[in-house]
């Protein structure tokens, strides 16, 4: 409903939680691969299956990044309190438009549920809604021909229009079909794999669109930590108990996906990174090893899947522990 | 491949009050089989939209995933198309049409579609009363994977390779009337002069209309044991009378005998006039209309023409009093309550 909405020019969005993500991954793909803008909110619950409803945890960080059969990936957005959750929703709607393509409000349980202190909503009337690349009438009406997936502007984002805008300009056929330039059925596997490619150069625009992560550096010997999401405060709350015990940590917290360059750089400041996680399987740590080539030993996991919200001592027990092997035995090997 | 056809044509071509030719109302060139049903559908959609003085570029077409569903690439240039996923194309027209009522929504959709995966969506889009025309191309099989049953094969039925159908179909036209359609006809791919005033009747009705068109398949279920088949059905067909479909401010000037005939009334004032045959049947009865449909079936007819119709149905846009304006025209003023209203609802946080 919502991407028939949003190919019809409206601002669509669904909420669901990881199985509404598995259930409706065919129609994510088709989104993708037909660019129709489309937002959706992941509150992620514990997994796999129906696993625990009424529990928190991020296990959907890859199902949602590459969410889909074919070689797919999606904008995500991490928020990390209720405040984060109202901004990134108003910010997912212009990127869904910029970037015609489904963008991810990957949010979990603890926020979506449990009561939060964070600072008062805003709202700043000056700024206007990004619609992005629409032609309308007059637009057509100086166009020769339109093409809805001519690459006019080399960024990876073609110019769409609505149904119902001029009578013989700018109708189209959108499929999930390989489809050439002119939105025309095509086997032609070269035009296949030029389509592919240019949504990769989508995606690399979308690179410097997306929020960038809040970095914070606290000395030379630090160890790095990588967070996201609703591990926030515990990270935060941990990182002033380990200094107390001489342990200093810099942190970085993930906002988006794809990632930006401050995220590379900062993983190569570091010879040792905690990620923090609330999965089993350190999704963010493979997603961020996946897209980078990022050594599995800097990468050190993190996780916590119980269900319950993460705990500042939990991380506390966790990090000491390890940098005291770390410090003992300097080429120990994580896991 | 899709195919454009040579864009030359006959200078002196039938005009319609918009100055267009049956021409403008075409598509790129069917690669569907010679024969294939569904392209007598395409032509009689093209009929009614020129009869009709159609705007193509006011109309949305939607299908799923069939051969049914590559269809809307054959007719109306000049609409947007959307080829969906399988199935679920309702999903996909309801959100279109709430977010612009002043399309004309077609949706082309096969057997596979909407009677098996799709039959979900397919219900909860008449449930909704959305307000759009559902076709149903209904030839018994899967023809994109060579020629399984579908759901609505009839027990009977064998297919190619003279296999039997073990189970009973579902027959569309009668779901949909108990679910409340408030308009249901069916026909036949084969049979344009009724098919036509059928579409036409449809796309001027404002809820959802279902056409459940039987539409043979030539290459996998148009053989002699098939119950889907042009023989079968032009042997087995049994109209429920003669309908035509009369314009706004236009005479009726059928030639039933006086009193055999019921008029509907349209929402923009046009009629749809029926032979009546059989008392037994009245169109605005959904209990009767059921019943001798099933009494049909029973005699191993099929039951074609205008099944059911309700002239006092409400839409969905009515249902939740949704805005005029299509939601792409609204505004961000419009849109966008503001800091202020915010401040108000932190208050109320507080």
């Amino acid at each position: 409903m919502a991407i028939g909405a949003n190919w019809n020019g409206a601002r669509g969005f669904t909420a669901t939680s990881g199985p509404g993500i598995s259930l409706m991954s065919e129609f994510l793909g088709l989104a993708y691969f037909a660019e129709i803008p489309l937002v959706v909110f992941n509150v992620q619950r514990g997994g796999p299956s129906t696993g625990m409803p009424t529990r928190t945890q991020q296990s959907d960080v890859l199902a949602c990044a590459y969410a889909s059969h074919g070689d797919t990936k999606h904008v995500l957005l991490f928020p990390a309190d209720p405040k984060d959750c109202f901004d990134f929703s108003a910010k997912a709607f212009d990127l869904a438009d910029q970037l015609q393509t489904p963008v991810f409000v990957v949010s979990d349980l603890d926020m979506g549920m449990n009561d939060w202190v964070c600072e008062k909503f805003e709202w700043d009337d000056t700024v206007s809604y990004n619609k992005g690349k629409v032609l309308d009438y007059e637009a057509l009406e100086k166009i020769e021909s339109f093409g809805r997936y001519l690459d006019s502007d080399n960024d990876g984002i073609c110019y769409r229009t609505y149904p119902g805008t001029h009578p013989e300009k700018g109708a189209y056929f959108t499929r999930g079909t390989s489809h050439d330039e002119y939105a025309r059925y095509t086997e032609d596997g070269n035009i296949n794999a030029q389509t592919l490619t240019r949504l990769m150069r989508k995606f690399r625009t979308a690179t410097d669109l997306v929020p960038e992560p809040i970095i914070e550096i606290n000395g030379e010997d630090s160890c790095g930590v990588i967070y996201y999401g609703s591990s926030k405060p515990a990270v935060l709350e941990a990182k002033d108990i380990l200094k107390t015990k001489n342990i200093n940590l810099d942190l970085m917290q993930i906002r988006s996906f794809p990632f930006n360059l401050d995220v590379w750089e900062f993983i190569a400041n570091h010879d040792r990174i905690y990620v923090v996680e609330q999965n089993r399987d350190s999704q963010m740590r493979t997603l961020i090893m996946a897209e980078g080539g990022i050594s599995a030993e800097i990468l050190r996991p993190l996780v916590h899947f119980t269900g319950d919200p993460i705990e500042a001592s939990y991380i506390v027990n966790k990090i000491s522990e390890r940098e005291v092997n770390y410090k003992s035995h300097k080429n120990i090997k994580e896991r | 491949m899709s195919f454009k056809k040579p864009i030359n044509h006959h200078p002196r071509l039938e005009v319609n009050q918009l100055g267009l030719t049956r021409r403008d109302y075409e598509g790129a060139i069917s690669t569907l089989c010679a024969g294939c049903g569904h392209d007598s559908i395409s032509a009689c959609i093209i009929e009614a939209c020129f009869q009709l003085n159609i705007e193509a570029y006011k109309v949305a077409k939607l299908s799923g995933i069939g051969c049914s569903s590559k269809a809307p690439a054959y007719f109306l240039n000049q609409s947007h198309g959307f080829n969906s996923v399988h199935g679920r194309m309702p999903s996909v027209a309801t959100g279109a049409n709430c977010a612009n009522g002043d399309l004309l929504y077609l949706g082309i959709s096969g057997d596979g579609d909407s009677a098996s995966i799709g039959i979900g969506q397919f219900i909860h889009a008449i449930r909704r009363q959305i307000n759009m025309v559902y076709f149903v191309e209904n030839n018994g099989t899967y023809g994109l994977t060579k020629g399984q049953f579908s759901a609505t094969n009839d027990l009977e039925s064998k297919n190619k390779y003279g296999e039997d159908n073990l189970f009973k179909p579902i027959d569309l036209a009668s779901m949909a009337i108990q679910l409340g359609a408030s308009y249901v006809a069916r026909s036949f791919s084969g049979d344009r002069d009724q098919l036509i005033p059928l579409i036409k009747g449809a796309i001027q009705h404002k809820g959802f209309a279902l056409l459940d068109i039987i539409s043979p398949c030539v290459t996998f279920n148009n053989h002699d044991t098939s119950t889907k088949s042009y023989d079968y059905i032009r042997n087995h067909n049994e109209a429920v009378g003669k309908t035509d479909f009369v314009p706004l401010g236009e005479e009726i000037t059928t030639s039933y005998a006086s009193g055999s005939s019921v008029e509907v009334n349209l929402h923009d004032g046009s009629k749809i006039s029926l032979e009546k045959v059989n008392s037994k049947f009245d169109p605005t009865d959904q209990g009767k209309s059921l019943s001798y449909i099933r009494e049909k079936s029973e005699e191993g007819k099929l039951l074609t023409g205008l099944l059911y119709f309700d002239e006092n149905s409400n839409d969905l846009h009515e249902t939740l009093n949704l805005t005029k304006k299509p939601l792409n025209q609204l505004t961000q003023q419009e849109l966008c309550p503001g800091e202020e209203i915010l401040k108000e609802i932190n208050k109320g946080l507080s």
